[in-house]
């Protein structure tokens, strides 16, 4: 008998088919014996099911998983962290279909399968994800649905319907909990350090060719809103990371280590107001457009005017700022700082030192130096592409004489070097420069294509000055975008390229809905929702508020549920038998208690050995009863009959 | 038509003393089509009782007494030669009648057991390529000793399916028995009843119970009965689609029999310790009266 119980073949494929589905989105981060593994049970589970063999012993299946603990262990050199977790989650549930028949077991797996449906969200949190894991989600629910009910006698239709509607009705019931449930500001429990390996941006130095293989990257930056008009194209300078330090090869960020005074400065004209949705880069810094003023909350800014958080931004933000696009940053320059962006490495790049030294000794003048070095790249037959020879040792030299080739950070740090040899203080600043316009929802996106190097110079009696070596080179790419600037742009990722136009205004919809997913369904955090909470009831709200609503609401949607379904019961009732059970709530009143089982006859029989004075009418009514409901065709006797027969008869 | 009916339950009880319901029942399975099993110790009125029922019903009635040695030939019949027409002759059996008394079915062996089983679903003989269809209408009661007695081989379940109905006679009551005393007893001291009713009469009766209603409402409380049967824990296995066109028909047949021209949950469950007693087994081991109840006390009238 238990045996008729247990689930059956259509339930196993359910199941395995649900974990399929979960365990889907994790193939390409598992390591490949832990993937084999996992098909190599499923197969093995499904053919000891179609074939009616035994289940392994323990004697097989302690050892198998002991390797899998010890494999998960050399792998990951952790049982721990995010990544070793959910390989080892999906194994061990692999594992425990071979030990699965009982309908106990299945519902083990089921759950457990929910619990690894979710861990997807831990890698990728994007909407395409989200509505991807309705599938496992339902087909985890149709197991279960399936399982509880007895040995095959379930139809796949029906199996299917039950779980569907289970999934509707449960519809409201997230939709509340997502709007009212309190949010905790930060992430409920920490996720593990690794989870933040993949990210990319733009990092603390500048090496040649770490900012062109970002350019290779559609990811999104950032997304900006503005309040206003959205500036031209030439003022979009998002500052990232000021860079001081020269070795020769690279350029590196000062981070405190000189005691120089802070920058000061003076704005003239406009602010330009706008919010930036941050993706992670696992990075200290905010990007804002040059020259940020009005910082965001818990944000600061260093010396530099560069705008940096305490902690490293590890999922996606939301942050206001303001910025002025006419400054002056640091008329009096500090005599430390003076230093700073003077400092060469001692010897290195002969020809390039002797160029500038050349400037100094005939143009004396700082703007004449600078415009002579940017005449420089403008007269010589110096050409933008992502890919630039390989430079030698003196990099400087061998690109301004020979090469010619380069990306915006050899333009930038070549100038910058040019600059200092020839005595202008100067730096190289990283960020994004551009970005697309959406126009469907007026919103600019910044990806990691849009990375971007450019110079600063600092000017006796006009302090720090944006000088952009790039734009002398190749003036589109200031203007209209890495796209149009490169000659050759089958390089770039296929979304960034300006052909296929009907291609674009997909990605330019989608990118929108992806923006409102962002904005109001990953971005729904604590104050948000107390904003959205206190706008909609024009209270303040706090959270013990949130807790009676929710409560409340939650109580009325399963209360009115409740009164559907009892409503749906009584309407599939027979009028007949609504007027019957009068009847015996009658006869109930003057101790008759009729069991379920009984029939009409029963009840007329005990209900005339009671009350013999009414057995005439008893026998009326029952027979009334069991023409209109059973009998072919009524033969006169209606409902109206019965009912006054019922009305009539005083017990 | 409610008028013969009577008469044969009344005819029938006066040999058959303290057994009415016993007797409505049998005939009930009767005018549903069916072929009836009488389960009783021996000496219990097995025989009387189908005797009787074939007499009062106006049929022709063969009586075979089953043994260990009978053979399928001896209820089917033989082809023998007959040398004055010098060719093979069929001689029918006893099988070729309107009532087949099968008299201690399990004392046979199973192939001769099987052999009459196939003659009760097919209602034809087939012997060496000749399909002989056998006399309208035509039923089997068979009469069984309890398995466990010395000697017999046990129907199987298959086997049983194939009665629409089992019943138990039981002892009689005091009154009764002293009737039966006081008479000159035995089958021989009663003179012949007379028939009530004939073939044709029967089979009139038979086809006005396949014309009583049965009503939606009704099919819910069938079906409710039947899922039940399948997915409590309280059975081996559950009722079979045959149990419920069984269940159906002498329902049916009970309602003709009460002068309904529609049945009611009541007529279900009169006949239901009837039809699904001996399809029934309780995972208990309980008697077949109890698995009945068991069953139509679990399940609530809609």
């Amino acid at each position: 008998m238990s045996r008729a119980i247990n689930p059956g073949m259509a339930d196993l494929r359910w199941l395995l088919l649900s974990m399929c589905l979960a365990m889907a989105l994790h193939i390409d981060h598992f390591p490949v014996w832990v993937s084999a593994l996992i098909a190599l049970f499923m197969g093995w589970r499904y053919l000891l099911e179609r074939n009616h063999w035994a289940m392994p012993k323990l004697w097989i299946l302690v050892p198998i998983t002991l390797f899998g603990v010890v494999g998960i262990l050399v792998t990951y050199r952790s049982l721990f962290g995010r990544d070793a977790s959910v390989a080892m989650l999906a194994l061990m549930l692999a594992l425990k279909l071979m030990e699965s028949s009982t309908r106990r077991d299945y519902v083990i797996l089921g759950f457990a399968g929910y619990f690894m449906t979710i861990t997807a969200f831990l890698f990728n949190q994007s909407l395409l994800v989200g509505a991807y894991l309705l599938l496992p989600l339902a087909g985890f629910t149709a197991t279960l649905v399936g399982i509880s009910y007895p040995h095959g006698t379930l139809s796949q239709r029906l199996r299917t319907r039950i779980a569907g509607s289970l999934l509707l009705q449960s519809i409201p019931i997230m939709l509340i909990l997502f709007l009212l449930f309190p949010r905790i500001p930060g992430p409920l429990w920490g996720v593990p350090q690794d989870a933040y390996r993949s990210m990319s941006g733009l990092s603390d130095n500048m090496e040649p060719g770490n900012i062109s293989d970002l350019s290779l990257s559609a990811a999104i930056a950032f997304r900006v809103q503005f309040k206003g008009e959205i500036p031209a194209p030439q003022q979009l300078y998002w500052r990232g990371p000021v860079l001081w330090h020269f070795d020769g090869r690279g350029w590196h960020m000062d981070n405190n280590r000189t005691r120089f005074a802070a920058e000061n400065l003076l704005v003239s004209g406009d602010t330009v107001d706008y919010t930036v949705t941050l993706e992670p880069h696992n990075r200290q810094w905010l990007l804002m457009l040059d020259i940020p003023q009005g910082l965001p909350a818990e944000a600061y800014r260093s010396r530099e005017w560069q705008v940096l958080t305490r902690n490293p931004v590890r999922t996606r933000i939301r942050y206001e700022g303001s910025s002025h696009t006419s400054y002056q940053l640091a008329l009096d320059l500090d005599d430390r700082a003076r230093q700073l962006a003077l400092a060469l490495p001692a010897s290195g790049n002969p020809r390039s030192r002797e160029l500038a030294q050349q400037w100094h000794d005939q143009l004396r003048e700082p703007q004449q130096i600078v415009n002579a070095a940017l005449e420089l790249f403008r007269q010589q037959p110096f050409i933008y592409t992502l890919a630039p020879p390989r430079l030698g040792r003196d990099s400087i030299d061998d690109f301004l004489f020979n090469t010619k080739r380069g990306f915006c950070e050899h333009y930038a740090s070549s100038f910058t070097y040019l600059m200092r040899a020839a005595g202008v203080p100067a730096r190289v600043v990283t960020g994004y420069q551009g970005g697309e316009v959406n126009p469907v929802g007026q919103y600019l996106i910044v990806r990691q294509s849009d990375a971007h190097a450019w110079a600063e110079v600092w000017l006796p009696k006009r302090g720090w000055v944006r000088v952009d070596p790039t734009a002398a080179v190749s003036p589109s790419r200031v203007e209209t975008g890495i796209s149009t600037a490169l000659p050759d742009n089958t390089l770039l990722p296929l979304m960034a390229r300006p052909d296929y136009p009907w291609l674009r205004n997909l990605y330019l919809n989608w990118d929108a809905v992806n923006n409102g997913w962002n904005q109001w369904v990953l971005g729904y955090n604590q104050q948000r929702q107390l904003e959205l909470l206190s706008r909609l009831s024009g209270t303040q709200v706090n959270w013990q508020d949130l807790v009676l609503w929710l409560m409340g609401s939650l109580a009325t949607f399963i209360l009115l549920l409740c009164l559907f379904l009892f409503r749906r019961v009584r309407q599939s009732l027979d009028p007949v038998q609504v007027i019957y059970r009068r009847y015996l709530r009658k006869l109930a009143r003057h101790g008759i208690r009729v069991m379920p089982h009984e029939g009409a006859q029963d009840v007329q029989h005990r209900a005339s050995q009671q009350f013999p004075q009414h057995a005439v009418a008893i026998a009326r009514i029952t027979d009334l009863y069991q023409s209109l409901r059973y009998g072919a065709d009524a033969e006169g006797k209606t409902m109206a009959e019965l009912r006054t027969s019922i009305n009539k008869l005083k017990l | 038509m409610q008028s013969k009916i009577d008469q044969i339950i009344s005819h029938t009880s006066h040999i058959i003393l303290g057994k009415e319901p016993q007797i409505r029942l049998a005939l009930a399975c009767i005018l549903a089509r069916g072929h009836l099993l009488i389960e009783d110790l021996p000496g219990m009125g097995k025989t009387t009782l189908s005797y009787t029922l074939a007499q009062v019903l106006g049929l022709q009635f063969n009586r075979v007494q089953f043994t260990s040695d009978l053979l399928p030939g001896d209820i089917l019949g033989v082809s023998v030669y007959d040398r004055n027409e010098a060719c093979f002759k069929f001689h029918p059996g006893p099988v070729f009648t309107n009532v087949l008394l099968a008299d201690e079915v399990n004392r046979a062996t199973p192939k001769t057991q099987s052999a009459l089983l196939e003659v009760m679903e097919e209602g034809q003989v087939t012997l060496e390529g000749d399909t002989r269809q056998l006399p309208k209408p035509f039923f089997v009661i068979a009469t069984q000793n309890p398995g466990h007695h010395i000697g017999t081989f046990p129907l199987p379940e298959s086997q049983l399916d194939r009665f629409l109905m089992c019943i138990n006679l039981g002892y009689p009551d005091a009154q009764a028995e002293r009737a039966l005393l006081q008479s000159n007893g035995g089958r021989h001291g009663i003179h012949s009843p007379e028939a009530c009713i004939d073939g044709t009469g029967l089979l009139a009766l038979q086809q006005a119970v396949g014309h009583i209603h049965i009503s939606d409402a009704l099919l819910d409380y069938l079906q409710a009965l039947l899922t039940y049967s399948r997915h409590s824990n309280h059975f081996v296995a559950g009722l079979s689609p045959r149990a419920g066109l069984a269940l159906k028909q002498c329902a049916q047949a009970w309602a003709l029999m009460h002068g309904r021209d529609f049945a009611i949950p009541e007529d279900i469950q009169a006949v239901l310790p009837g039809v699904a007693g001996h399809r029934l087994q309780t995972i208990s081991g309980s008697s077949i009266e109890d698995a009945a109840h068991h069953l139509l006390n679990a399940v609530a009238i809609p």
